[in-house]
């Protein structure tokens, strides 16, 4: 035995490599189709294109649910008290830190402040947050009782961080495209 | 054991001649006709023989179903009130199968317990156990599947708060969510993959089933007194009729039971909000899983961090496989550890408060003294969580070091008729198995 392994590579040895690599590949060329597959798929994607927000229906105070790749986004037109209990908070060790500044967009270099656009889905497990309700007056989470604040940060309860933002643009100061 | 010869005798010719090709009927007699089972054991160990008829069961009525049912999003819920109201029997095929998932879950929880409470796990059959952990993941990842198929409120709610845990893996989370749902949200490309595994797993089941019953006949059965058979003539009775008769009266009971449920009160262990269509813009107010989930559920819960309660809820699961290591004590059966019994019970106790702590509102007050709040949902189930990975973690490996476990019996012959009795048994005795 110890004659068979000490002695050197012959074609033998490499036959049997090159056997095992090209089944790898093999291997790995037919798995891939059958994960890739169930990945979004060209429709979905297509569904999933940009939209464009009116937002002057939405009265101060107020805030609108819209549906976009198929989850909820919260459209808030914040008040000014609103805006401003929030900034107060800024500093008030947040479990994810980030200013109410961060979480608005701004029009030709003005902050929008009064519109927080955010994904209606907690972070902790995806359910949809009650509006208006919580600690903070913001949304509150009835699965696992996370609480976030107006400008969609979260507060208290097991969800990890705010909100997610979606990516959106300020067509004017009145409309918004969101993706 | 060892090898031992087999005790079919081909009586016909053909038998003969398929004999010598197919020895499949050998099998079937030397496996449940001539298999030798202990004496003594009783009416717990008839639990896998109501399980393997409950997956026959399950997977009967679900083949049914199939035939009436849409998996597509429009089309889903309409359809199960199409099996419900239009389809002949269509209400008995969906009670069956809705109330067999809970009838299999009660059916492996005792059948679990009784593994633990007699020590099944040890050696020689940690193997057996693992296969039985197994079985009951597969369990579960079906009846999560099957549960979301009716498209309804709770069956959106659950696919979205569960595909939703593996969005704490770090990292690649949200790759591996939007790849599971095959979108940006659970929608139809989702209800139909769930449709395609639900199918699927059943069928994986039955084949780690049978890998089950291989390792439990290669072993030989436990019994409560835990003592391994050490004379076939004495300990011993023959798996027919003697097994045969006493769990299908096992199972006639249970099926009284099932049929109480079907036909009485088909809709106690569902969800009322599951008969409102699926909303992906609002969610219940109270969302909770099937009560067969509701131990792990509350655990999940219990756990301020997202990621910590995901990875508690697994490993509340995968510490069962652990146990063949995990319980240090050379004793099998529980009968003969007073302090492992007191451990055990406690045990039992935690599992169904964790399980009702699931079932309620986290900030419900548990215990309040004065109008403060001493104690909430959250921090109760805390507590019953520390205690449940402590039985695995501490009780278990500590007990088997100082605990003094009474005396066992010389055989389980003895351990039926005592020390005097078991020199002479009348009646039949089985034939040595062959492995």
């Amino acid at each position: 035995m110890a004659d068979q392994s000490m002695s050197e590579p012959n074609r033998r040895d490499f036959l049997f490599l090159a056997t095992g690599a090209a089944g790898a590949v093999a291997v790995g060329g037919v798995a891939w189709p059958l994960i890739s597959q169930m990945s979004p798929d060209a429709s979905t994607i297509a569904a999933g294109a940009p939209v464009e927000v009116d937002l002057a229906p939405i009265a101060e105070g107020r805030a609108i649910t819209l549906k976009w790749r198929g989850k909820p986004i919260f459209v808030r037109h914040r008040t000014a008290a609103e805006i401003e209990a929030s900034k107060k908070d800024d500093a008030s060790g947040l479990p994810d830190p980030q200013a109410d500044a961060a979480r608005v967009r701004a029009f030709e270099g003005k902050a929008q402040e009064q519109w927080v656009v955010v994904y209606g889905n907690c972070t902790h497990l995806g359910c949809v947050p009650i509006g208006f309700s919580g600690d903070y007056n913001g949304w509150y989470c009835p699965c696992h009782g996370s609480h976030y604040d107006n400008a969609g940060r979260i507060r208290k309860g097991p969800a990890p961080r705010n909100l997610d933002i979606p990516e959106f643009t300020f067509l004017s100061a009145s409309k918004i495209r969101i993706g | 054991m060892a090898e031992h010869h087999s005790s079919y005798v081909p009586k016909t010719g053909f038998e003969r001649w398929l004999d010598a090709r197919l020895p499949i009927v050998r099998l079937m007699h030397d496996s449940a006709v001539s298999y030798p089972v202990p004496r003594n054991l009783n009416y717990f160990w008839t639990f896998g023989g109501i399980l393997m008829f409950m997956l026959v069961s399950q997977i009967v009525t679900g083949i049914v179903l199939v035939m009436h049912y849409t998996p597509h999003v429009d089309h889903a819920f309409q359809s199960v009130e199409h099996i419900m109201r239009d389809v002949n029997y269509g209400w008995l095929m969906r009670y069956m199968h809705s109330n067999g998932a809970s009838m299999f879950f009660i059916a492996v929880y005792i059948h679990i317990f009784r593994g633990m409470y007699y020590g099944s796990y040890k050696a020689p059959r940690e193997v057996l156990w693992i296969l039985g952990v197994v079985i009951f993941l597969l369990m579960m990842a079906t009846a999560f599947l099957g549960y979301v198929l009716p498209w309804g409120q709770m069956s959106f709610w659950g696919a979205t708060v569960i595909t939703n845990l593996f969005s704490a893996i770090p990292v690649v989370g949200e790759t591996i969510v939007v790849w599971l749902w095959g979108g940006y949200s659970v929608d139809n490309p989702t209800l139909n993959r769930f449709f395609s595994l639900h199918y699927l797993l059943p069928f994986m089941i039955f084949g780690v089933v049978i890998l089950h019953v291989w390792a439990l006949h290669h072993v030989g059965q436990n019994n409560p007194s835990g003592v391994e058979v050490k004379n076939y003539k004495k300990d011993t009775v023959p798996f027919t009729p003697y097994a045969t008769v006493k769990d299908l009266f096992a199972m006639v009971c249970f099926m009284i039971f099932f049929a109480w449920f079907v036909f009485y009160h088909p809709n106690f262990l569902g969800h009322a909000d599951n008969y409102i269509p699926a909303d992906p813009l609002k969610t219940p107010a109270h969302i909770v899983p099937e009560w067969y989930f509701l131990p792990f559920y509350g655990i999940l819960r219990a756990i301020p961090d997202k990621l910590g309660g995901v990875v508690a809820m697994f490993a509340s699961i995968a510490i069962l496989a652990f146990l063949p290591w995990l319980d240090t004590s050379k004793v099998r059966s529980g009968k003969y550890r007073p302090w492992f019994k007191f451990a055990f019970w406690t045990f039992v106790l935690v599992s169904v408060l964790l399980g009702y702590t699931g079932s309620q509102p986290t900030d419900k007050v548990v215990l309040a003294i004065g109008g403060r709040t001493v104690m909430d949902m959250v921090f109760f189930a805390q507590i019953l969580t520390a205690i449940y990975f402590a039985y695995f973690l501490i009780m278990l490996p500590l007990l088997g070091l100082i605990e003094k476990p009474k005396a066992l019996p010389a055989s389980i012959a003895d351990s039926v008729l005592g020390p005097a009795g078991s020199g002479h048994i009348a009646g039949a005795h089985a034939a040595p198995p062959k492995h």
